[in-house]
């Protein structure tokens, strides 16, 4: 059964498109075949991180106006057999998206894929909503801070309104990724502690990215971190979110913290 | 038992909203003032001390058809204070001044000249509704609820806010706002579990964050009206 995943946040430059990258392909890395969609159109950028840049020809907004066809668009990744991408457009603006088109577009992604991974656009607009519109399931990219962690429960509510699924009356599957996590900065009350911001957003916690330079390098070199720096921490905790995403129990890691706090943040898991 | 602001009366100037009566006219505007003077005439003064906001919004007419609609209201006796919805050209000197973001309200016009019906209803003998809230109430939304109570059982997120008509309960943290007895119930109550709000507001008084002693901070508690102020305290 195909899962439409939709990367999403309140606020830009939390880790959307990185995360939306590293999920991918660590899905693809168990064999799934996945294509991860950009939706972030006017300002591409996923096709930087997945370094297929120089590959782009035909683009969502293409496909959905229906000028080619979705095979033509698709770009199959260098280095992994069972990951595709499909980009957004840099000279288009989110106007040419349309409602009926994007439907058309996922309903057939659906058919050929075991997971479609979204990268949204920030906030609440329209290219947002249309985003999320069709998904199964969300990630929640947050950022251990205030800001991020309001326009989160923003987007949370949205989720929770405007999907198909919502309106249909079924609940929407809604995970909260936190990412750049410094334990250190947390503990001297720099930034928002872990079970702070789940206690603001009370969804379910997928996983706690660290700040760490190897998601940096990463994304300058054009390869997901989970595929460039496999053995990495940031590499490993995405690695868990996704077999989590795909059912499995995985006990989560807490960068650099002490072993009781775990065993309370497990105790919170909310509903 | 302890009171937040006995030492700051004047507060209050700044802490009032008030509810103003609503005057939308229906096109043809003749017709309309017809049926608006069968109602004057059914409860004589109705308008006589009612501010009233004039909600010409959507309404095909120009600016000449909106100076007649004024001169007509003034010539019965009605008090337009403000003007929604209108060409912000249409309204110079000498007239009511533009209003918007009004919030909508129930007001349910009784003339009085109908016979009383038996034992009036007030806020004490009225079956009171309520509204159960089970799921957390996110930023940006907001629950607006007249009739009477509402319950949250999860937190209210900040940029969220609670209108209720009778008290407001939240089992979880108020980090958002929280209004009560927003149609004019004085008498209505702020529940909450844990307190982080950013305003609190009973019966139109209003209280910021900053205006409130930070000892209630994370704590629950209870908010009321005494004498137009607003008293906190720590529920036991």
């Amino acid at each position: 059964m195909s899962q439409v995943l939709v990367v999403t946040s309140g606020k830009g430059g939390v880790g959307k498109t990185t995360s939306t990258a590293a999920l991918g392909a660590a899905l693809a890395l168990s064999g799934n075949r996945v294509a991860v969609v950009d939706f972030d159109v006017g300002l591409r950028n996923l096709d930087l991180v997945m370094g297929a840049e120089r590959r782009v020809v035909y683009d969502l907004i293409n496909v959905v106006q229906g000028e080619a066809k979705l095979q033509q668009a698709l770009i199959r990744d260098k280095r992994l057999e069972t990951l595709y991408l499909l980009p957004a457009s840099q000279t288009r603006d989110k106007d040419a998206l349309t409602a009926e088109g994007v439907a058309r577009v996922m309903a057939e992604l659906r058919d050929t894929f075991d997971w479609v991974v979204c990268d949204s656009p920030a906030g609440i607009e329209r290219g947002a909503m249309l985003a999320m519109r069709h998904a199964d399931v969300a990630v929640v990219v947050t950022n251990p801070e205030v800001s991020s962690v309001r326009d989160s429960d923003r987007i949370i509510g949205m989720l929770d309104a405007k999907t198909e699924k919502a309106e249909r009356g079924e609940y929407m599957e809604k995970h909260l990724l936190l990412t750049r996590y410094d334990a250190a900065r947390a503990e001297r009350g720099q930034m928002l502690k872990v079970e702070d911001v789940l206690e603001i957003l009370s969804i379910p916690l997928l996983g706690i990215i660290p700040e760490s330079e190897a998601v940096l390098n990463a994304s300058n070199l054009g390869c997901p971190v989970t595929l460039n720096a496999a053995e990495s921490a940031p590499a490993k905790a995405y690695i868990d979110a996704a077999r989590r995403l795909e059912g499995d129990v995985i006990p989560m890691v807490v960068p650099m913290e002490r072993r009781g706090l775990m065993s309370k943040l497990f105790g919170r898991r909310a509903a | 038992m302890t009171t937040a602001t006995k030492q700051r009366p004047t507060i209050r100037f700044r802490g009032r909203s008030f509810l103003a009566t609503v005057l939308a006219p229906q096109m043809p505007i003749a017709e309309w003032l017809a049926e608006l003077e069968r109602l004057a005439s059914r409860s004589a003064g109705y308008f006589a001390h009612r501010p009233v906001i004039l909600d010409v919004s959507g309404l095909p007419i120009t600016q000449r058809d909106f100076k007649d609609l004024l001169q007509a209201l003034f010539e019965r006796d009605i008090k337009v204070m403000g003007v929604e919805g209108a060409d912000p050209s249409w309204l110079g000197f000498g007239m009511p001044p533009s209003v918007s973001g009004g919030k909508q309200t129930e007001i349910i016009h009784r003339p009085s000249a109908e016979p009383p019906t038996a034992g009036k209803p007030t806020f004490g003998d009225r079956a009171i509704p309520s509204l159960l809230v089970e799921t957390p109430v996110r930023s940006g939304q907001s629950i607006i609820f007249p009739q009477g109570d509402v319950t949250v059982l999860g937190s209210v997120a900040s940029g969220a806010e609670i209108i209720a008509g009778n008290c407001v309960h939240i089992y979880g943290t108020l980090r958002g706002r929280a209004i009560a007895g927003s149609t004019g119930n004085a008498s209505a109550r702020i529940f909450c579990q844990k307190f982080e709000a950013e305003l609190i507001a009973i019966d139109g008084l209003y209280q910021t964050a900053d205006e409130i002693d930070a000892k209630f901070r994370g704590k629950a508690i209870q908010a009321w009206l005494a004498r137009d102020q607003m008293n906190m305290a720590v529920l036991a």
